[in-house]
């Protein structure tokens, strides 16, 4: 039940439900080694805890205040995103900077600074935080901002939850002129045209992501897809999710299914006219539309593997990852290349940098699936580049300390009683 | 001007219905508390998701009769159209069946409380009519050994709205009992510990919601306990009292 979205099996740990941000101290001091735990939309081990205590916070779910002259909205950190974008959108608000899920919450969206498609205009959640309260297990309340204890704000963003629990922040919310998106796909075959168009739609678009194909080994065909918000003023109506249905035995993307998997995508797409306008949540949440979606690839789970690669590197890199990921016959239908924009992330461990990252998931294949990956982690270090955190749970440690330079300086902000199966495995404790 | 009442309002299952009935301008909540700091988190989300809408908190002692007579008076000077009481405790069956001193107090939060309540608010609103609705629960069906602690005071409390509903039936004060199934709350946080299945408390509330609106007496929520709960019923006390659960 509070298993991390990637569903790689991992230590048991006990669960300690906060039923309100007063408990929280109390909770954090008489459980060591716990973490917080949100919506279990990270990938990997950032939300598990290695025989720890998980203290889960979907009951911080209240609103606090709304400044309708600011924009300013403070929330109890378990709060959903998409809570925030049903209530506010209907009344011309939005959050700048959402994930391609919303079902996360505005604590782990901090604690993991997570990115979207509006990446090159508005940079990372963590620009859209004004302030955070802080929850130390000793029973410190730490308020910050950039002004304010800067320095823990800057531990804490993308602090990966282990410098405290935060329980309450305010965000910046942006006008917008309504629910809809108008969008265009723009087919590119290969991945130097997908730097010459992504680069043009990129001053021009406030999203912009591309859909990319892993399984062809030298043609690299993908579908850039770019938005603007649409002043379209037609009322819009929420969808229920469906859930997918069942546990398959094995996972259903595999060899058989994955080059025509693909395949399907990249023509029903190519059918689709090139122009046409969305409602927001099918636009930049597509696979929220189907619950447990993650039950595809079966029992054994899956990796996501998330890097970004400086510009200077980007174009050779990327290129040789996807020709290392076409020859293994691994991967899955989930590919997916964005271009950072040049902002600096204001967490340590952020990990948004300018250049480009490439994202895809792969089943979890035991021994081959490590293999590459392990062939993928000498591309990305000899670019000089890193993976994602909020998606590993694999990375070797001595990857994650010479990518992460800001390691030793955040080391020091670390909650003694705050540990995850994450820090375990790649700080040790 | 519509105004609804909730007692325990700081129960998830009361503060997610309230969300819901939120939705509607102009309606005044007066929410009748225990934790004064808690009922505040749950006013300042209602007003951000409708700051068309009034909140009023009175905080409470419940196991105070005074404080509830003081209460009900205060609150029903004016008409009151929705009363909805849910407060509730769960304790940990173990614990209360070796300390019969816990016993009392949670008889005191579970039953006694919110039949004075029920009560109480029954009798002012006998002639202007409106709605009081009751959270019972599953547990109340049956005394089963994992819980018949709990399950005793939601058993009482579910007698009793029966009997006030029969009262009132064919008058405009409408008597509803309500049995939600084990639901994600702050109560039964501990139990998640065992991997228990519960129901999503946002689904429980707008079955609540919808109930309440319909007119139903007596329902269960998720509804599959209806059928759940009429098979354990029936079972005879020679099987049941061997079966584990």
């Amino acid at each position: 039940m509070f298993q991390p979205w990637g569903r790689i099996p991992s230590a048991e740990s006990n669960i300690k439900v906060l039923s309100d941000i007063d408990e929280i101290a109390r909770t954090m001091h008489k459980h060591k080694n716990s973490i917080a735990y949100g919506a279990g939309r990270s990938y990997g081990d950032v939300c598990q805890s290695d025989s720890g205590t998980l203290l889960v916070t979907a009951n911080l779910d209240r609103f606090r205040s709304f400044d309708s002259a600011t924009g300013e909205l403070s929330v109890e950190a378990g709060v959903l995103l998409r809570d925030i974008q049903r209530h506010f959108t209907p009344l011309g608000w939005a959050l700048p900077v959402t994930p391609g899920t919303q079902l996360i919450t505005v604590g782990g969206a901090i604690a993991n600074d997570i990115h979207g498609k509006s990446h090159h205009v508005h940079g990372t959640f963590g620009h859209q935080v004004v302030k955070f309260t802080l929850i130390r297990s000793d029973g410190e309340v730490i308020e910050c901002s950039p002004t304010k204890n800067p320095k823990w704000f800057a531990a804490t963003i993308g602090g990966i939850g282990l410098t405290g629990v935060i329980s309450k922040a305010t965000l910046k919310m942006q006008r917008i002129a309504g629910p809809w998106i108008d969008t265009e796909t723009i087919p590119f075959g290969s991945i130097e045209e997908f730097f010459r168009i992504s680069a043009k739609s990129n001053s021009q678009y406030e999203n912009s992501v591309s859909w990319i194909d892993c399984t062809s080994r030298n043609s690299n065909r993908g579908l850039l897809m770019i938005g603007n918000r649409s002043n379209l003023q037609k009322p819009a109506k929420f969808k229920d999710a469906k859930t997918f249905p069942f546990e398959p035995p094995v996972s259903l993307v595999n060899k058989l299914t994955l080059k025509p998997g693909n395949m399907a995508y990249y023509a029903l797409s190519r059918i689709k006219p090139a122009k046409s306008t969305v409602h927001y949540e099918k636009f930049f949440y597509p696979l929220d539309g189907i619950n447990e979606w993650n039950k595809v690839y079966g029992p054994k789970g899956f990796y996501q593997y998330q890097s970004v690669i400086p510009p200077h590197n980007a174009l050779d890199a990327t290129k040789e990852m996807l020709k290392v990921i076409g020859a293994s016959g691994q991967g899955s239908m989930l590919g997916v290349l964005k271009e950072f924009g040049t902002q600096n992330s204001l967490g340590l461990l952020s990990f948004p940098m300018a250049g480009t990252t490439l994202a895809l998931d792969f089943p979890n294949r035991g021994t081959d699936t490590e293999k590459l990956f392990a062939k993928l982690d000498e591309i990305v270090k000899a670019a000089e580049g890193r993976l994602y955190l909020a998606k590993d749970a694999r990375m070797p440690r001595e990857m994650f300390e010479t990518t992460y330079l800001n390691l030793n300086k955040f080391k020091k902000f670390r909650d003694p009683n705050l540990s995850s199966a994450m820090s375990k495995r790649l700080m040790g404790n | 001007m519509k105004r609804i009442v909730l007692v325990g309002a700081t129960s998830t299952i009361a503060a997610e219905c309230a969300r819901i009935w939120n939705k509607v301008d102009d309606t005044h909540f007066i929410l009748i508390v225990r934790d004064k700091n808690k009922a505040k988190r749950v006013a300042k989300d209602l007003r951000v998701r409708n700051p068309k809408n009034t909140f009023d908190i009175e905080v409470v002692d419940f196991t105070s009769t005074k404080e509830i007579i003081n209460v009900i008076k205060n609150t029903a000077k004016e008409k009151i159209d929705l009363v909805l009481v849910a407060q509730g405790v769960l304790p940990n069956q173990v614990d209360v069946q070796n300390d019969i001193k816990a016993i009392k107090q949670i008889v005191g939060i579970n039953s006694t409380s919110v039949v004075q309540f029920a009560q109480g608010f029954a009798n002012e609103m006998q002639h202007t009519g409106g709605t009081i609705a009751v959270i019972g629960s599953v547990a109340g069906d049956r005394g089963r050994k994992a819980n018949y602690v709990y399950g005793s005071t939601k058993g009482l409390v579910a007698t009793f709205t029966r009997g006030l509903a029969h009262r009132f039936a064919g008058t405009d004060l409408k008597i509803v009992l309500i049995k939600p199934g084990p639901t994600a709350t702050a109560m039964t946080a501990d139990r998640t510990q065992n991997g228990q299945k519960q129901a999503d408390v946002k689904v429980v509330a707008r079955q609540i919601v919808h109930g309440i609106k319909a007119g139903k007496t007596e329902f269960y929520t998720p509804g599959i306990w209806r059928f759940i709960m009429l098979a354990i019923r029936h079972i005879p006390n020679a099987i049941f009292n061997r079966m584990n659960f």
